[in-house]
């Protein structure tokens, strides 16, 4: 389990427990339950959470998938800069929003969903993980048929450093790695049926 | 369309059926809840919020019971086998297994909130008439008692109005399993979302099997029997019709009308989910039982780029194009089983899977491979699943295109039709080759190809060539490529149903 970023599954987690608040917050607001108010304090603590964990943080290796539209936010969420960046804040501060809608039970399955998010940031803070922006990149224009280059001149197998520079390495199919060309147990003739 | 219709009807089909057992099911709990007798004191404190609450968890049970059908990949190759008489593209809905437990674990999520928030509008409306005052229908029928010497026959489980709903939840089994499974199942609908599912395999799988957690509690969910009606006697004796207006008189012992008794509904989960929980396990043991039988590695080939070749032979195990295998590592974890596509061909002595490191267990497969201890690490294998790709041989032209580790089941493709040539299959045909000189890299008269191919050259060269042909068009590759492919195979594809025609085919290999 040594590369997970446990940050990722806290962000989907407490992304699905501040909707978890939002949900029992309104049915109770609604519905005018008995502490209805703590059903209005979950609505908040459920849109601020949201609001929060809707920005996906980059992952340290590999391209991430944004979410759809998550740029805006990312701005926003960057500007808060070390209270986003730490995950140790993060976790203290779910927690810390989650003990208040314990006390409802329209929003106790909101509390207990945001505590185990927080637990699990507080993993990947120990784990050193942090928070870092998607930046959008320069968008390249695709050249159609700019890729096409020369073939490589010496036949396979070729060392992986120069393989990098020739798009196109080809696996031999059949596994004989070493050896020039691929050898055809049987002669290949263009006479066919 | 017409294509689409083709290929897709069984697909439809059963997911109207699904669909339309769902509204069933539903529709019939709510009448019955809604309108019978039974529930006449019931309703007098819940109202509707009952009905919704009964519906659901019919639906929940329902698709609880489905859930773990697909996932029984054993069960599935079975029926696809002994189902050989079969057309194929009924098989091949055998591949969307997983497609089906996605969707079913979205109903289950869809009721599991209309059960939750139906459940919380009884718990508070039980709550508010535990403390009403005004000797209402409603506050009358939850004073009946829980006393043992009258009969037991209460309605409101909320036994006195100091009591919270928050201590009866956790206090009653249903609630207290209530809690517990939900939370298992957002757990598990967290952590299975494709982002994780694809980046963090591990934090998928282990997690997931807190369905154990759903599936226990699920059982043992309506043991307490919470949700009440009147008994056969009681409304024999005093029909709430004529008596629920003298609901002041019940107390007297002249009235024509007693008390109401009630009793609890007993627990029905278990009867949804024992059947596929038994087959779930005998699947389990099963692939146990498979991953136990000796895999003999042959070759192991280190490619650059990280690529590991496992050449393997396992008694008793037939291929065919286009199937995958599930592989355990006990060395490297005991618990973790990923599934690789064959890349060898059925008609070789030995089968093969590439593996690209992606991830801990494949980086750690191949660390342990390359450090050429001897004896090699021992590998278990389960399979073959998937359909055949025969879709690929049906095509009078087939393209076949596959990106990165997806060229892994043309691989098998390519190989399996380069055996048949060999072994001089009529049913083949290839084409003359005019350039009498071979490839370099390949050895082979087709010249190969550098850089990303413009898709509206190649697909303007195919259908020049093949004016009159029907080309299948295969994917293994991100979806991106996939986009790009189906504009150009309905960009190239003739008006006249006689010309050129490409089909895309989104194969999930």
């Amino acid at each position: 389990m040594g590369q997970i970023e446990w940050a990722m599954w806290a962000n989907e987690q407490a992304l699905a427990s501040g909707l978890i608040l939002i949900a029992g917050g309104i049915v109770a607001t609604a519905g005018q339950f008995t502490q209805w108010y703590l059903g209005t304090y979950s609505i908040a603590a459920g849109v601020l959470v949201c609001l929060l964990e809707y920005p996906r943080g980059r992952r340290a290796k590999g391209s991430t998938m944004e979410r759809c539209g998550q740029k805006y936010m990312t701005r926003a969420v960057k500007a808060l800069g070390p209270l986003t960046r730490n995950y140790y804040i993060r976790a203290f501060l779910h927690l810390g929003l989650s003990v208040p809608a314990g006390f409802l039970l329209a929003t106790i399955l909101g509390t207990a969903c945001l505590a185990i998010a927080s637990g699990i940031y507080l993993l990947a803070a120990v784990r050193g993980e942090q928070w870092t922006p998607i930046e959008p990149k320069p968008k390249e224009r695709p050249q159609v048929g700019g890729t096409i280059k020369q073939p490589p001149s010496n036949p396979p197998p070729r060392p992986p450093a120069e393989a990098r520079k020739k798009p196109g390495e080809e696996e031999p199919v059949v596994g004989v790695p070493t050896g020039g060309p691929q050898e055809n147990p049987m002669p290949v003739t263009d006479e066919v049926v | 369309m017409g294509n689409w219709v083709v290929t897709h009807w069984f697909s439809v089909l059963f997911l109207a059926a699904w669909l339309g057992l769902n509204v069933f099911l539903f529709v019939h709990a709510f009448l019955l809840f809604e309108k019978a007798d039974k529930y006449y004191y019931t309703r007098q404190i819940l109202g509707s919020a009952l009905a919704w609450a009964r519906a659901s968890a019919r639906c929940l049970n329902f698709n609880s019971m489905l859930i773990l059908l697909p996932v029984c990949r054993n069960l599935l190759s079975f029926l696809r086998g002994t189902c050989s008489f079969c057309r194929r593209t009924l098989r091949k809905q055998l591949d969307h297994n997983l497609t089906f437990h996605k969707l079913v674990a979205y109903m289950i999520c869809f009721h599991t909130a209309i059960h939750i928030i139906a459940h919380l509008f009884n718990f508070e409306r039980y709550s508010r008439s535990r403390q009403a005052t005004d000797g209402c229908l409603a506050s009358i029928l939850s004073n009946l008692s829980h006393q043992e010497k009258e009969g037991g026959s209460w309605l409101n489980p909320i036994q006195s109005p100091n009591m919270t709903v928050e201590y009866v939840t956790f206090t009653s089994i249903a609630g207290l399993t209530g809690v517990i499974i939900t939370i298992a199942l957002v757990l598990m609908v967290t952590s299975a979302m494709e982002f994780i599912r694809r980046s963090y395999f591990e934090v998928f799988w282990y997690t997931h099997h807190i369905f154990i957690i759903y599936f226990i509690g699920l059982g043992i969910h309506g043991i307490g029997g919470m949700v009440r009606g009147q008994t056969e006697e009681s409304i024999d004796e005093s029909h709430p019709h004529e008596c629920a207006e003298f609901f002041e008189k019940w107390g007297d012992p002249d009235s024509h009308c007693k008390r109401p008794q009630f009793e609890g509904l007993p627990a029905e989960s278990w009867k949804w989910i024992l059947t596929p929980s038994i087959l779930y396990i005998f699947e389990r043991i099963l692939r146990f039982y498979r991953s136990r039988q000796k895999v003999v590695i042959t070759k192991v080939v280190m490619y650059p780029s990280k690529v590991l070749e496992l050449q393997m032979n396992k008694r008793g195990f037939s291929m065919e194009v286009g199937q995958y295998i599930f592989v355990n590592c006990p060395s490297i974890s005991y618990l973790e089983w990923h599934p690789f596509t064959l890349t060898s061909a059925p008609e070789e002595d030995f089968f093969s899977i590439h593996i690209r490191a992606a991830g801990d267990w494949t980086e750690n497969l191949i660390r342990a491979f390359e450090q050429q201890h001897s004896p090699v690490p021992r590998i278990e294998v389960d399979g073959p699943f998937g359909t055949v790709s025969e879709d690929v041989f049906q095509y009078e032209v087939a393209m076949l295109v596959g990106a990165g580790i997806g060229v892994t089941p043309f691989a098998s493709i390519l190989k399996s039709i380069w055996y048949k040539f060999r072994n001089a299959d009529h049913s083949l045909k290839t084409q003359k080759n005019f350039d009498k000189a071979t490839d370099i890299l390949t050895g082979l008269k087709q010249k190969t190809s550098f850089g990303r191919p413009m898709w509206d050259n190649e697909f303007s060269t195919i259908a020049t060539n093949h004016p009159k042909s029907v080309v299948g068009v295969f994917l293994c590759g991100p979806q991106t490529l996939a986009k790009s492919l189906r504009k150009c195979c309905q960009r190239y594809s003739s008006l006249n149903p006689r010309k050129v025609q490409f089909y895309f085919n989104k194969e999930s290999f």
